[in-house]
């Protein structure tokens, strides 16, 4: 019926980091975040007709300590940044984070004293989605997107090998400032 | 710090007597450290981050036992700097920042401010049928979705989930309505100061035709499920019991002053867009407590499908009418229209003002870049939105923007009944007590 | 241009500062048109001068049912000796405004609210504007009053000099002010005195000034974008 009805003994081979990285993003729990606008479109997307329980989504965790996807879904006030942290420091490992909408990614319309320009200033973002507020669709997909890195994830030596090549990478990219070109 | 401090439960020597705070799970010294205490006295702190605190509001209620005996609530962690930010923008900008608001009525952010500009503008008579008709259609299309929320997270809140999973599923109707009418799904910005962004879509009266009928048969079940269902009302009976005379006190409107038997309502009282020319009831309840605010939404929301109806006649009747007003030193130069990006300024209006008519383009580049001014003064013209008086005071200084924008929100108002609705109750009833005001916290915090 | 033409439009009749006629709520100027200013200002728009004149007081009659509430109002001040309660009182787009003296403000919103004729039980708030240019008055409190009894909205205004920001507390009153006031002094700095707790409310405890004065900015950064930075909001060139 299935792929194992065609394997010749009953036994795959594979790699433990594909093992582990197929059993992460198979079951991923989000932390309940919701902070203004977009928590109602991360709601809807639980919700009947987007129905996130398709990709093993659909326990929302109450507790931070339960959960390995942190979705910041709205601005983050500067009064709401420590917070944030602490529920980020809460949760275990391994965690990504997913920042959802374009005030969570960057502040967005609101460049203000009050908002935190971008949450990737408190907490590491694996995932920006823009949108204000991005439709469900947008949302599914980014972590359609976040399990194909979480799957790829290493382990161990490797994941120490893959961290200083992506630090090394970053180090070397030009900043944004200085980039030349159209605005676009 | 020596090995035997516990770092997630400190205990400390204040005025109060021995405190722990816990933000751990360990446990052990506080049990320990209770041990010979004669009294107990617990605060717990809820929120900002909770799964039932109705968005970011934090909690810090005093308990004795399952009793509490002082509620406090902590706001401002979704303080966005919304009225400061429209200081900066034109008149017509600052639809775009009042919309995100009250992000579950956006259409009634809108409405109150657009309101207040034209009165400042003293442009009131001069808006078009049509405008004001879609407006009504709008806004008690968003009554609806907002109401729906409101139930759906009420009953979420409790452990009713199946509520919830129903109130998402109409909710996405209401929205499909709304991405086909204004493009958008949430954060419209689409009711503007002399009318409304766009003419109906072709079509768009149908679906809301189609929408009313399959409301009529998707209500009933909310009433099937919940009115009379044990469970519910035992949760919800005689649970935030706030009388008229509390109301007046603390500002409340809306749902809560309605439940007292209070017939006010500003749609009837203090009429706007025309409301006065529309049949519907106020919606009222006797008990004063939770379950008659759950009854007055969904009773609402019939009285809502009624004007959705009344609107949709209204507007079959108003084809190819204007919805904008006529001044174009008010009105945005260009019909919108979808492009293949999206929406766009319509490919004839561009054709005039680049190939015919330099006035054209002057007054487009105007308009657009430096909007109109809006002579000094200061107005206050409120609506009733799903969760109560909503009013903006608008000021001007006779600038292209804003001098100063406050929004008196109901959910900011009526948040404030948290207390004398908790306290001496159960904690369970906490939470029962604040969804049944029902606050959006961006409304709260602004 | 020359200087006692400034401000001065080519049609008398549009004239802000024609002749002899005194303008009392002139506050403050706008100068220019885009913005610009010294040098930079190369269109010759930028000595235009106008004033920002703010609706003048109303006359009796006031019109329809304002007269009613300002007699029921102006007979209840003069029975206890308070006639200069109300400084003035302004009627635009069908909205009255009564300008009351600080320290009388709690006296004439207790009147307000249990006078049988006046019975404006529902307060609606508060709300602060900062007009810098108004020297002696810079910071305002505007309360919105609805009598649900005779359905009628009048607006309470209160202003206190920057350099003493207070104003007395209404809470006692309208305990629904209990959080409008909180946030009109984390907003503006406004202290309202017999205020049960005055914290702030919106902004984190520690959070220094007052974020919605004219004089605090916006806190906007500049956006940084491929070769462009984009400056926030308020330090752009904007029209004015």
């Amino acid at each position: 019926m299935g792929i194992e009805e065609k394997l010749p003994s009953g036994v795959l081979l594979t790699t433990v980091e594909g093992v582990a990285g197929y059993m992460r993003k198979a079951s991923f729990w989000p932390a309940t975040f919701g902070l203004a606008c977009c928590a109602i479109e991360m709601m809807t997307s639980g919700g009947p007709k987007y129905d996130l329980a398709r990709f093993g989504m659909e326990v929302f965790r109450a507790s931070p300590r339960q959960a390995d996807l942190l979705i910041v879904a709205g601005r983050v006030s500067n009064k709401m940044a420590p917070v944030l942290r602490q529920i980020y420091d809460q949760m275990a490992e391994p965690k990504w984070v997913l920042a959802m909408g374009v005030c969570a990614s960057s502040g967005g319309m609101f460049n203000n004293y009050a908002i935190v320009q971008g949450v990737d200033h408190v907490v590491p973002v694996d995932m920006y989605l823009p949108g204000c507020p991005p439709r469900p669709e947008m949302l599914i997909d980014a972590i359609m997107k976040l399990h194909a890195q979480v799957q790829d994830t290493k382990l161990g030596s490797n994941r120490l090998a893959q961290i200083e090549e992506l630090e090394a990478g970053a180090l070397k990219a030009l900043p944004t400032s200085q980039m030349r070109g159209l605005l676009r | 710090m020596t090995t035997e401090q516990d770092f997630y439960a400190d205990p400390s020597e204040t005025s109060q007597g021995r405190v722990f705070t816990v933000t751990g799970q360990d446990w052990d010294s506080i049990t320990e450290g209770l041990g010979d205490a004669a009294e107990e006295r617990i605060v717990v702190n809820m929120g900002p981050q909770h799964p039932s605190t109705h968005g970011v509001l934090r909690l810090i209620l005093e308990i004795e036992g399952e009793t509490v005996t002082e509620a406090r609530c902590g706001i401002g962690y979704l303080h966005t700097g919304i009225e400061k930010n429209m200081e900066y923008r034109t008149w017509v900008q600052g639809t775009t920042f009042c919309t995100r608001m009250d992000y579950l009525s956006p259409f009634f952010n809108e409405a109150t401010y657009a309101l207040g500009v034209e009165r400042l503008l003293d442009i009131e008579d001069d808006i078009p049928e049509k405008a004001s008709v879609m407006r009504v259609l709008l806004m008690e299309l968003n009554r609806i979705s907002s109401h729906l929320v409101a139930v759906a997270t009420g009953g979420m809140e409790i452990g009713a989930l199946t509520v919830m999973t129903m109130g998402f599923r109409e909710r996405e109707l209401v929205l499909d309505l709304f991405e086909l009418i204004t493009g958008l799904r949430m954060n419209h910005a689409f009711i503007r100061p002399g009318g409304v962004a766009q003419d109906l879509p072709p079509g768009a009266l149908d679906e809301i035709r189609d929408f009313v009928a399959l409301m009529k048969k998707r209500l009933p079940e909310y009433a099937a499920l919940c009115n009379a269902n044990p469970i519910f009302r035992a949760r919800l009976e005689n649970v935030g019991h706030l009388d008229l005379a509390g109301c007046l006190a603390l500002g409340l409107s809306g749902p809560p002053l309605r439940a007292t038997g209070y017939a006010w309502d500003l749609r009837k009282s203090e009429p706007y867009c025309g409301y006065e020319d529309y049949d519907f009831e106020v919606q009222t309840w006797d008990s004063s407590d939770a379950y008659g605010r759950f009854r007055i939404r969904l009773n609402e929301m019939w009285e809502s499908l009624k004007l959705i109806e009344q609107a949709a006649d209204r507007l079959a009747d108003l084809e190819g009418a204007p919805v904008m007003v006529a001044d174009k030193k008010i009105a945005w130069p260009s019909q919108l229209s979808i492009g293949s990006d999206g929406m766009g300024n319509s490919l004839d209006h561009i054709r005039h003002i680049m190939g015919e008519s330099m006035e054209a383009l002057i007054h487009h580049f105007k308009l657009v870049t430096e909007g109109f001014r809006v002579p000094p003064g200061q107005v206050y013209v409120p609506v009733e939105s799903p969760r109560g008086e909503l009013g903006a005071h608008v000021v001007s200084d006779g600038g292209t923007r804003p001098f100063r924008a406050h929004f008196r929100d109901p959910s900011f108002t009526n948040l404030q009944a948290t207390s004398v609705m908790a306290e001496g109750g159960m904690i369970a009833d906490v939470i029962v007590a604040i969804a049944s005001i029902d606050p959006v916290m961006g409304g709260v915090d602004r | 241009m020359t200087e006692d033409n400034q401000g001065k439009t080519q049609d008398p009749s549009n004239d802000l500062v024609a002749g002899d006629q005194e303008i009392s709520r002139a506050v403050g100027s706008r100068s220019g048109m885009f913005g610009v200013k010294g040098t930079g200002d190369t269109s010759g728009y930028g000595g235009l001068q106008s004033p920002t004149v703010y609706p003048d007081d109303a006359q009796r009659p006031y019109g329809g049912w304002f007269d009613e509430v300002a007699d029921a109002l102006e007979t209840r001040l003069r029975e206890t000796d308070l006639d200069a309660a109300i400084e003035r009182v302004v009627v635009h787009r069908g909205e009255i405004t009564f300008h009351v003296r600080r320290e009388d403000l709690a006296f004439v919103a207790q009147m307000l609210r249990d006078d049988e004729n006046l019975r404006f039980e529902f307060c609606a708030g508060v709300s602060g504007v900062n007009y810098p240019d108004d020297t002696g008055r810079e910071l305002h409190a505007v309360y919105h009053l609805l009598s649900m009894t005779h359905n009628r909205r009048i607006r309470l205004e209160v202003s206190c000099p920057d350099a003493d920001p207070h104003i007395p507390s209404l809470v006692s009153i309208y305990p629904t002010n209990d959080w409008h006031e909180r946030e009109a002094w984390d907003m503006f700095g406004i202290q309202f005195d017999g205020h049960p707790a005055m914290t702030r409310i919106l902004m984190p405890d520690d959070w220094p000034g007052h974020p919605q004065r004219k004089d605090y900015p916006l806190g906007g950064i500049p956006v940084e974008y491929k070769g462009g930075s984009v400056p926030p909001p308020d330090q752009r060139r904007s029209y004015n």
